[in-house]
């Protein structure tokens, strides 16, 4: 007998087979499980194309943060990941690129030194190189163990995107979910075209700190993907199988 | 082109660095907790107090041309010491009506819009900016997100650290968040004596890594959120003393500091050319936090930045 998975969303049973042949997608109701980072990347890259880059850079703990190292560690076990982000070249169907994927698995995606750092090279990087740069973000906004620096990052990156329009390099970004905070208000919204898969979680500020604010329920759908479609900040929702199809297109048509 | 240039003038405007404090605060030192309910008093001057006893005249503009005007975000053009300039500041209120008319400084994308607006058109005239800022952060409410408050920062983030007139930001009071930073990149960067700057409130911090809101006094203290502390960190450039008592016991005093510190800074930072101006900022927004090992640190960017040339 073959396994199945139980849909959080409908509590359909989805057959495992199925359940991985559609890119862990519901096929009841469209709901999309979380993918690792290394599942992300095969779903995007070409076989064996992805290399990773900038392994030099390392987390450090500005503030000196008590417990914070303790943290990352723990992190690190839980999650199978060094940090909350991974750069690398790659092939996309034949066509070169950079690609960055966050995990919200690794501390919420939060961004730090590092994430910013990773994020900002591989910026400059396709800047320099004309090399086409994708960023899939996952992310609960700024890492607040690393206090003002986390906040900096925001500055960091959104000036790398201003050297990538200037050296007319596109930027791809491809939210999903959540994506919010200091993400959303820096490079996420930035991108030359902004793609999204269904039903993630895009805003600026988390929907209880809304709730708080204005004392109701907030309205259904509210900062979907679908809802920031409607309201003119993403371009396009993608399915997760035409993603890859989706991306190459992206980069044929934006070779100036 | 600029290349030696550059890496002169960095060298020379570190040094400057160093001497930017205009007076060093001589009483003895508050606590961050102390500092973080100075910085909120209702009767600390803000942005309107601080334009009137610096400029010689002022005139406010209004409207992002796309939805509103944001009464929060302030701006408008002055007259510093015979130099036109461009002022942007949160507006926070000081008293009940306008606390509520300005949703305590906290702006709506229009708000952000605006400012870059002013700031663009300081641009193609050739105006320095100045930013004061004193806001919790960005409002964070249903039509903040509908019309885009992310975008709106994330924009005004990428234009202002390539815009090509120096930008001198001022924290006057709270500096919170993305949305204080969406008025806040740019050149040289001052903090009053007693205003903090964080990633967070406080109570924030507490309640959501220490599982404990009243833990705020404690999360204050940890958070190096106060000028001496940014300072010591090399977030900012440098402190601009207030009295004893603070800011709102002696406006004067500290404006004055204000306006020779603007006075300073762009007699220096409007005798550089645009490139080297750009070029600089970059530099230093590329430097903070950097955890790439120093032989390597800004070695991508140098490169972009000479494949660009006079473009940037
Ligand atoms: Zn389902």
């Amino acid at each position: 007998m073959s396994k199945t998975i139980q849909c959080p969303s409908c509590h359909e049973e989805i057959n495992e087979e199925e359940f991985l042949k559609s890119n862990k997608v519901c096929p009841f109701c469209n709901y999309h499980f979380r993918l690792k980072s290394q599942e992300r990347i095969d779903l995007i890259c070409d076989e064996g194309s992805f290399k990773e880059v900038f392994t030099n850079i390392k987390t450090s703990n500005p503030l000196n943060m008590e417990g914070y190292e303790e943290k990352l560690e723990q992190q690190r076990e839980k999650s199978d990941l060094e940090e909350a982000v991974i750069a690398g070249e790659c092939k996309i169907k034949g066509e070169d690129a950079l690609l960055c994927v966050m995990s919200f698995d690794f501390m919420g995606g939060s961004m730090g030194a590092l994430v910013g750092e990773k994020i900002t090279e591989t910026m400059l990087q396709g800047a320099l190189t004309d090399t086409p740069v994708i960023i899939c973000t996952a992310s609960g906004g700024a890492r607040m163990q690393e206090g003002i620096f986390s906040l900096m990052q925001m500055a960091k990156t959104s000036s790398a995107v201003s050297l990538m329009n200037k050296c007319g390099v596109p930027l791809f970004i491809v939210l999903t979910h959540p994506t919010t905070g200091g993400v959303t208000a820096s490079f996420a919204m930035l991108g030359d075209v902004i793609l999204s898969e269904s039903g993630a979680l895009i805003g600026f500020a988390g929907p209880r700190v809304i709730q708080g604010t204005i004392g109701e329920k907030l309205p259904d759908g509210f900062q979907t993907s679908e809802f920031q479609k409607e309201h003119g900040f993403v371009d396009a929702i993608v399915d997760r199988k035409d993603l890859a199809t989706t991306l190459n297109y992206l980069i044929r048509t934006h070779k100036g | 082109m600029a290349d030696i240039k550059y890496e002169d003038m960095r060298e020379k405007l570190d040094r400057i660095d160093k001497y930017t404090n205009i007076e060093e605060p001589c009483k003895k030192d508050k606590t961050a907790w102390e500092c973080v309910q100075l910085s909120r008093r209702v009767n600390r001057p803000g942005v309107k107090e601080y334009i009137d006893l610096i400029c010689d005249e002022f005139m406010p503009l209004s409207g992002d041309r796309l939805f509103g005007d944001d009464h929060s975000m302030l701006g408008g053009i002055g007259m510093i010491d015979g130099r036109a300039v461009t002022i942007i500041g949160n507006v926070k209120g000081s008293n009940l009506k306008e606390n509520i008319d300005v949703n305590y400084g906290m702006s709506h994308p229009e708000g952000y819009r605006k400012a870059l607006r002013l700031a663009k058109q300081a641009e193609r005239f050739n105006r320095p900016i100045i930013t004061f800022i004193d806001t919790p952060g960005a409002f964070p409410g249903l039509g903040s997100e509908e019309r885009g408050i992310g975008e709106a920062i994330a924009t005004n983030l990428k234009e202002l650290s390539t815009i090509s007139v120096p930008v001198i930001t001022f924290i006057i009071g709270e500096g919170g968040s993305g949305g204080a930073l969406g008025i806040g990149v740019g050149d040289k960067l001052y903090l009053l004596e007693n205003a903090v700057y964080s990633v967070i409130t406080p109570e924030g911090f507490a309640s959501i890594l220490m599982k404990d809101p009243s833990k705020a006094e404690e999360a204050a203290n940890i958070m190096k959120m106060t000028a001496k502390d940014l300072l010591d960190m090399e977030i900012i450039h440098g402190i601009i003393a207030e009295v004893e008592e603070g800011a709102q016991a002696d406006p004067e005093f500290t404006a004055s500091l204000i306006k020779k510190t603007i006075i300073k800074d762009l007699d220096n930072l409007c005798s550089k050319s645009k490139e080297a101006l750009v070029r600089y900022r970059l530099n230093k927004i590329r430097s903070i936090g950097s955890t790439v090992e120093t032989k390597s640190k800004n070695q991508i960017l140098t490169k972009v930045l000479q494949k660009l040339g006079d473009e940037i």
